[in-house]
């Protein structure tokens, strides 16, 4: 594996000499790639006696939303990059890439997450959702619905991440106080600052149904 | 308004300007199905990633790359510096692109580049530039400004004088989609670039001589961008790099976006600004003197100069000033949303309200006194105004109290104040528009939106113009091969793309009425487009739907055209009207908390009143504000490019401790857009900037208030206000 790394640079490249992958690799479950603002852990499978992975390509086995996916990639890709670059499942995005703005935001076995500080290989056996699950192209979440209505977004590079996140956390607090939606959004970053439309479009969506119906297209829309 | 064909509709008989109206395509972003540039996958993709130079300073003697090349899977290489000529090409700030790899595996191209072999002869470097004393060798005279006898004002045994020192530090602009490119050669003399840009139009010819091709070979693409604020106008030598290692590839396409530590090293820094200050009143509070002594930098090149005084700068009866460049070792810095302007701003303003303080006045009522030292009568007029109703919002004469905050307890309360201006008059720019016989319309221009809401403000002036709603139009933009539009620049785009599309719209109305008013049975002067339907003008029994209208084109659609110059002759004004101008005003109130236990500050409040002229969608205005004051409390509170004097690196290139601001963390925003009669008349004028001008004095202010003393310098971090606390804070 260090070969593969290639560590013999001569004053080459200015990044540790430990870099992020190789830590995730050191012993990180799924949980440790869950949203600062939720500090549930979730269940991981019984670590089975240390299994050495790669260098080279593995078959990996990914579910995401109830579709399963076979690739291949090596041991170190982590699940964002596997859900971007392998899959063309791009509505995650790639930002801070470790663990600090939500923009990679996914949801395992139901749970938020940093999906850049998961390794794809983490992730087989447990129930991926992306962005993508929450709309058909004319259908579109609540959430979805109340972030166009409140203007949540700018560039929408962040938005994505925090529509995920806000979908996770009402399923979890369906009714929340503006203090609890605070709280609980924490772990998402936005340059563009749209945290009050942020906030207004998670209370609307409290107030317009669960996860999985969709609103045609539309309906809550064009306040004015 | 009114009798020049183009003007806007009267207040009266507008269905879409100036109301909320959603972005259309909010549901495409927020649901993740928007391809920005870091989301192209085109086939055969290879991923691109460059090496670095780890020294703020040095020569390069030799770059090997012999390794990197035979890693299975590295398809090209290219040496991004003159390496093996003489003299040896220079490093000038740690994070300089060496080298740069494309693989078929993003993972593969990470090995390669550390397989590439560099020798460095490293050099001196200086980095730190807030002490001037030690600057010596690194500085240069940007600018020495006087009128009047400031001397003399000064001496004036009737005038009170504060002296401060006041200073922002460089910030990053911290782009969450990072610089970069997926860049491919169709052929061998033509390349397709997408780009995260914010100048689909203007940037193309930058890849035409340094890859020996036309500048119209080159389409640039951009549906989609992740932020820019200043920073994404050039294609940089990483966008060079990617269609070279593409073309060394057989033209495959390469994806070259950079890694987020990269982002904040090199692609985007907004000069600092420091400097000492005196500045006098009268007793009234009639501002008569300004001396300032300032520097910053911008890297190795010279930043721009902060306009301070500012915004009343030679409105002021004497002031002196001088300005000094610094050159640093940092990396290069680039425009940030409305340019040396914050700097000036906290300079300024935090000079003017440690005055108020020492002469007991409510700083409200001293910029109101001063309102007359504004660039001109109307914007004296504004701020009058928007001070009275940010004051009334903030519930100022409630709220406001003397320095400090006298009340029981650890936690203080202040309440700041600030103004601001900027221009926002439009770029230049062309758009085409479609009525189509099927009903359809469509608008195409080669512009970007930058999340700023361009397609929205583009849609509703047409459906405006045609009389539809706003879905019936389909906006194209984010490609060069669309009529040129200029780049999102200056808070320019609003007033060009809404003065070309509303040209367009009204030539692409009348050529359509002139083809159908004969089966009306009436003149093109007659009819009028209204909610969805085409009629004779008072004669209700003469009325098509628009869909019913359009198929009377038969087979032919109408092809219209619109554009914005740079300026009208007044002359050309009669025929092509005056759709927008410039010059805004603001005004902030910044409503804090500080525990001086831990010197914490927290956000209770932000208030704004901004004017901008005609404003096409409110929702979005507004959404520009909200924005603009959330990206003042991460400067005002948290940003800093924190520079290493040892290793001459910036110690913080990633986003946990290159901090913004999160959720929790802006308190309650309440913006006031200053509209109607007095507002409207002036036309579209741009908003993208002069709402984030404001924020860091109006912040540092409120904490000045709370605490007695001045935190110095932004970002108003814990160990700073307990250090001015312990100099004197709560006194
Ligand atoms: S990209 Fe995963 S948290 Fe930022
Ligand atoms: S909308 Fe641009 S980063 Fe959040």
């Amino acid at each position: 594996m260090k070969d593969k790394r290639g560590t013999s640079r001569k004053g080459g490249g200015n990044r540790n000499a430990l870099s992020r992958r190789d830590f995730l690799r050191a012993g990180a479950t799924v949980s440790g790639g869950l949203l600062a603002g939720e500090s549930r852990a979730i269940s991981a499978p019984a670590a089975p006696e240390t299994q050495v992975l790669g260098p080279d390509e593995v078959p990996v086995t990914l579910r995401i939303n109830g579709t399963e996916n076979n690739v291949h990639m090596e041991p170190r890709v982590t699940l964002l990059d596997a859900l971007r670059n392998h899959l063309d499942i791009t509505g995650a995005k790639r930002v801070c890439d470790r663990g600090t703005c939500g923009a990679c935001t996914v949801m395992i076995d139901g749970n938020p997450t940093y999906s850049c500080s998961v390794l794809a290989i983490e992730a087989q056996g447990h129930e991926i959702t992306t962005i993508e699950s929450l709309s058909d192209g004319t259908r579109f979440d609540p959430v979805i619905h109340a972030f166009v209505a409140n203007d949540a977004q700018q560039c929408g590079f962040c938005t994505p991440g925090f529509v995920m996140a806000c979908r996770a956390f009402l399923n979890k607090h369906p009714h929340p106080t503006l203090d609890q939606v605070k709280k609980g959004l924490s772990g998402n970053l936005c340059r563009c600052g749209t945290y009050h439309g942020v906030e207004h479009a998670v209370l609307e969506a409290a107030g317009m149904g669960h996860a999985g119906v969709m609103a045609p297209p539309g309906a809550p829309d064009r306040k004015s | 308004m009114a009798n020049c064909k183009y003007d806007w509709p009267e207040a009266k008989d507008r269905k879409l300007i100036g109301k909320r109206i959603s972005r259309i395509d909010g549901h495409e972003k927020a649901s993740g199905r928007a391809r920005y540039t870091f989301d192209m996958n085109p086939g055969n993709l290879l991923f691109g990633k460059i090496l670095r130079s780890p020294y703020a300073h040095a020569k390069i003697k030799s770059v090997d790359t012999s390794e990197a090349e035979k890693l299975p899977g590295v398809v090209s290489v290219v040496v991004m510096k003159p390496v093996g000529k003489e003299p040896q090409p220079e490093i000038q700030w740690a994070g300089d692109e060496i080298a740069a790899v494309a693989a078929t595996r993003e993972e593969i191209a990470e090995d390669a580049i550390r397989k590439i072999k560099v020798e460095y002869d490293p050099l001196p470097f200086f980095v730190n530039e807030e002490d001037l004393s030690q600057a010596e060798g690194h500085t240069k005279p940007a600018v020495t400004e006087k009128k009047g006898d400031p001397e003399k004002a000064f001496q004036d045994p009737d005038v009170v004088t504060s002296e401060g020192y006041y200073g922002v530090p460089v910030i990053t602009h911290c782009c969450l989609e990072t610089h970069g490119h997926v860049v491919d050669w169709p052929d061998s003399k033509s390349l397709r670039v997408y780009a995260s840009t914010q100048g689909v139009s203007a940037i193309g010819g930058q890849f035409a001589d340094p890859l020996e091709i036309r500048a119209d070979d080159v389409n640039i693409i951009c549906n989609y961008v992740g932020g820019g604020f200043g920073s994404k106008f050039a294609v940089d030598t990483w966008g060079i790099a990617a269609a070279k290692l593409s073309k060394s590839a057989g033209g495959k396409p390469v994806k070259l976006l950079l890694e987020r530590d990269h982002e904040l090293l090199v692609a985007g820094a907004r000069p600092s600004a420091f400097a000492k200050v005196r500045v006098a009143a009268k007793k009234d509070g009639t501002l008569v003197a300004w001396d300032s002594e300032s520097w910053g930098t911008g890297g190795m090149g010279g930043s721009g100069v902060p306009p301070i005084p500012y915004p009343f700068h030679d409105k002021f009866p004497n002031f002196s000033r001088k300005h000094t460049f610094v050159s640093t070792n940092i990396g290069p810095s680039r425009a940030w949303r409305a340019p040396n302007h914050p700097q000036a701003c906290l300079i300024t303003m935090g000079a003017i309200d440690d005055l108020a303080a020492k002469l007991n006045m409510d700083p409200v009522e001293l910029l109101m006194k001063n309102a007359d030292l504004a660039p001109d009568p109307t914007l004296a007029k504004y701020y009058r105004e928007e001070l009275e109703v940010a004051a009334k919002l903030a519930d100022w004469h409630k709220n406001w109290h003397p320095r400090p905050d006298k009340t029981a307890g650890t936690v203080k309360r202040g309440l700041g104040v600030s103004l601001h201006t900027w221009g926002g008059n439009p770029h230049a720019g062309n758009c085409a528009v479609s009525i189509h016989p099927d009903g359809s319309v469509e608008v195409k221009l080669g512009s970007q939106d930058l999340g700023t809401g361009t397609r929205t403000v583009i849609a509703i002036v047409v459906a405006e113009t045609l009389g539809l709603p706003v879905d019936a139009v389909k906006v194209t933009i984010g490609d060069s091969k669309y009529p040129p539009d200029g780049p999102s620049g200056g808070s320019t785009t609003v007033g060009g793309v809404s003065g070309s599309t509303r040209r367009g719209a009204v030539n692409a109305r009348d050529a359509f009425f002139a083809a159908i008013a004969p089966a009306l049975g009436a003149k093109p002067e007659d009819l009028e487009a209204v909610d969805w339907h085409v009629r004779v003008k008072g004669n209700a029994a003469k009325t098509l739907t628009w869909k019913q209208a359009c198929a009377k084109l038969g087979v032919k659609s109408i092809e219209a055209t619109g554009a914005q110059k740079p300026r009208y002759t007044t002359e050309e004004q009669k025929t092509e009207c005056v759709l927008n101008s410039g010059g805004v005003g603001g005004v902030q109130i910044a409503d804090v908390s500080v525990d001086t236990e831990t010197g914490i500050v927290r956000m209770n409040r932000m208030v704004a009143a901004q004017d901008c002229g005609l404003i096409i969608d409110l929702k979005t205005a507004e959404s520009q504000v909200h924005g603009a004051l959330i990206m003042g409390v991460c400067y005002a509170l948290y940003e800093e490019k924190i520079m290493d004097r040892q290793t001459g690196r910036m110690l913080n290139p990633n986003m946990e401790f290159y901090k913004l601001a999160g959720i929790g963390d802006v308190g309650e925003l309440v913006v006031h857009m200053m509209t109607g009669p007095g507002y409207d008349e002036r036309g579209v004028i741009g908003l993208g900037e002069p709402p984030v001008i404001s924020p860091g004095a109006a912040i540092s202010n409120a904490v000045a208030n709370a605490i007695g003393v001045r935190v110095p310098t932004l970002p108003l971090t814990p160990d700073k206000v307990l250090a001015a606390i312990e100099k004197g804070g709560m006194a």
